[in-house]
């Protein structure tokens, strides 16, 4: 009965992963497949080449700031929200919509609200908004900028992704006895004491798998990037899964697009397996 | 609840916390909503009142042009329209849902009631698929579908989605029918049903809410997807909504205001589904981090 789904992912998951492993060691960099054995050469090529370095530090600054607003911002709605005030799944609805479209979606939207604007055509989007605010000096060319790039886009993604965070918090809070809190005030604890030390430390393992599931996403980013930027000036929004679609697809680099996608694949590895693992062990014991 | 326990802190103070926490509140959904607000009113204006400079102004009423452009075109600059493209996320959709949410019904029955060796690294491999950055299964998967004939049709979209929708599916199952007592399980083998009798007769009949999330959560993800579309369709004609979209919103002749009209059409279905179903849409979110 499950014989053929896991036939089906041997094939298509690890067979495949596998095949793209040793396409990365051929020399397949043209139209035609060309299987001649090229040992790590692709891979070392990739260290040494300009853009995926670039690449690599975007991904690392795209990860903290993607992360850190995430993180910050979930945690600080469900805080609010685990009130149990009037309208909260009214709010809960909001902030998890921008959860339901496609990033092809958000990256058109926020493409036109970062748009840097014109001589000709003033600000406009969240410029023209800041100008109307009177905070013109916070006014920035977002993607345009090749010293903000990357970050432009992890915007639109911390819009789209935060409501996840908030939601896990949420839960977290709410699974954790109210006799505890009781049990915190008793002891003279404030509201800031209680959650930095009581709450905060029982909801690590709800921050940990949020930094896991988001983690493994800013490593795969790709369709917003493609939606909302592309590589960018100077490759400062390019990031690894747009450059391995970019070189194999319209550039025909197969190994040189599989050894990226090899490292893609190692880190997401590295990140996922050992929560996977622990998950699902725990859930057997139960 | 939390303020409430507080106590004699006093009914004004009280109130002020309140004040504050929903000024608060307010706050975000704004900022949550701009960008939601921008995508609808810009659809909804008319070609006169679309610049730039007055994005954030409402529409002066409701024009559904830019929505009508979107959808059909204009043939006569070549542009061509998302209405095709809607209709083949749908013939995608639907298929691929359905299929990949009973395959995962399959495996989460076996995976939940069964015990058989080797199981403890069956479930956390079949899960790996769902965490795998699809880019390092491209290059095969394309010369797999380029070979069974596949490659470039929807048929071939349909099963790569309901492949590499197998994971997810299988967990949500997985997670529902570990709640089902394993008692009924072992009363119908005394009845001397077999795996499949057990699963047809018992596990099926209770999968419902279970089939609901993992619809919910497989129509989303399937409906929004970018790299499969890009990659195993080509041609226009064939292409899901999002990759028709993205298209359409490259091209630099397209005005502003037509990209929002198909960014909001490819938008609409899931938002729909999200504000009406959303918390099986919460479930499938939660099971996917792994947290039942």
């Amino acid at each position: 009965m499950v014989l053929p789904s896991v036939a089906a992912l041997a094939v298509f998951v690890y067979g495949f992963a596998g095949w793209t492993g040793y396409v990365s060691l051929t020399r397949w960099n043209d139209v035609l497949p060309d299987y001649t054995w090229a040992g790590l050469r692709a891979y070392a090529d990739l260290f040494e080449s300009f853009r995926f370095r670039i690449d690599l530090l975007n991904t690392a600054r795209f990860t903290v700031v993607f992360l850190a607003g995430c993180v910050g911002i979930g945690f600080a709605l469900a805080v609010l929200l685990d009130r149990g005030l009037k309208g909260e799944s009214f709010f809960r609805t909001i902030f998890l919509a921008p959860l339901a479209i496609s990033f092809i979606v958000t990256g058109v939207v926020w493409r036109w609200l970062l748009n840097p604007g014109s001589a000709q055509l003033g600000s406009v989007g969240i410029n023209l908004l800041l100008d109307r605010a009177h905070l013109g000096v916070l006014k920035t060319g977002w993607y345009t900028d090749p010293r903000i790039g990357i970050l432009a886009v992890a915007v639109a993604a911390i819009w789209q992704m935060s409501g996840y965070t908030m939601a896990l918090y949420l839960a977290g809070l709410r699974s954790i006895p109210d006799e505890l809190r009781e049990a915190a005030r008793v002891d003279g604890a404030g509201e800031w004491q209680m959650y930095r030390r009581v709450l905060i430390p029982i909801l690590q393992p709800v921050t940990l798998s949020a930094v896991i599931i988001l983690g493994h996403i800013s490593l795969k980013i790709f369709d917003l990037v493609v939606a909302m930027t592309g590589s960018g000036p100077g490759f400062s929004s390019d990031v690894p899964a747009y450059f391995m679609f970019d070189t194999t697809f319209r550039g025909n680099h197969f190994a040189q697009g599989a050894a990226i996608a090899e490292i893609l694949l190692v880190l997401v590895a590295l990140l996922t397996v050992p929560y996977l693992v622990a998950s699902t062990r725990t859930e057997v014991e139960r | 609840m939390t303020a409430a326990s507080r106590g004699q802190g006093g009914g004004a103070r009280r109130a002020a916390a309140r004040a504050i926490l929903y000024a608060l509140l307010l706050i975000a959904s704004g900022g949550y909503l701009l960008p939601l607000y921008v995508l609808v009113a810009t659809s909804m204006k008319s070609f006169a009142e679309v610049s730039l400079a007055r994005m954030w102004a409402l529409p002066s009423g409701l024009y559904f042009s830019s929505f009508a452009q979107a959808w059909l075109g204009n043939p006569a600059h070549g542009l061509r329209g998302l209405g095709p493209n809607f209709f083949n996320s749908v013939k995608l959709v639907v298929p691929a849902t359905m299929l990949s949410a009973i395959l995962g019904s399959m495996n989460g029955y076996v995976l939940a009631k069964w015990r058989f060796r080797g199981a403890g690294v069956l479930f956390p491999a079949i899960l790996f698929g769902m965490f795998i950055p699809y880019q390092s299964i491209l290059v095969p998967l394309v010369q797999t579908l380029q070979r069974i004939g596949l490659y470039g049709t929807l048929p071939g979209l349909i099963f790569v989605h309901v492949v590499y929708g197998i994971p997810i599916t299988t967990l949500i199952f997985r997670n529902y029918y570990a709640t089902v007592p394993t008692e009924i399980v072992e009363a119908g083998t005394m009845d001397g049903a077999g795996l499949w009798g057990i699963y047809r007769r018992i596990i099926v009949p209770l999968s419902p809410p279970a089939f609901v999330v993992a619809a919910i959560w497989q129509l989303t993800s399937i409906w929004n997807d970018f790299l499969f579309g890009v990659t195993v369709t080509s041609q226009p004609d064939v292409q899901p909504i999002t990759v028709a979209l993205n298209n359409l919103a490259g091209s630099f002749v397209v005005e502003w205001n037509v990209q929002m009209g198909g960014a909001l059409l490819a938008a609409l279905p899931t938002l729909v589904v999200y504000v009406v179903l959303g918390r099986y849409f919460m479930r499938g979110l939660m099971a996917g981090s792994l947290k039942g």
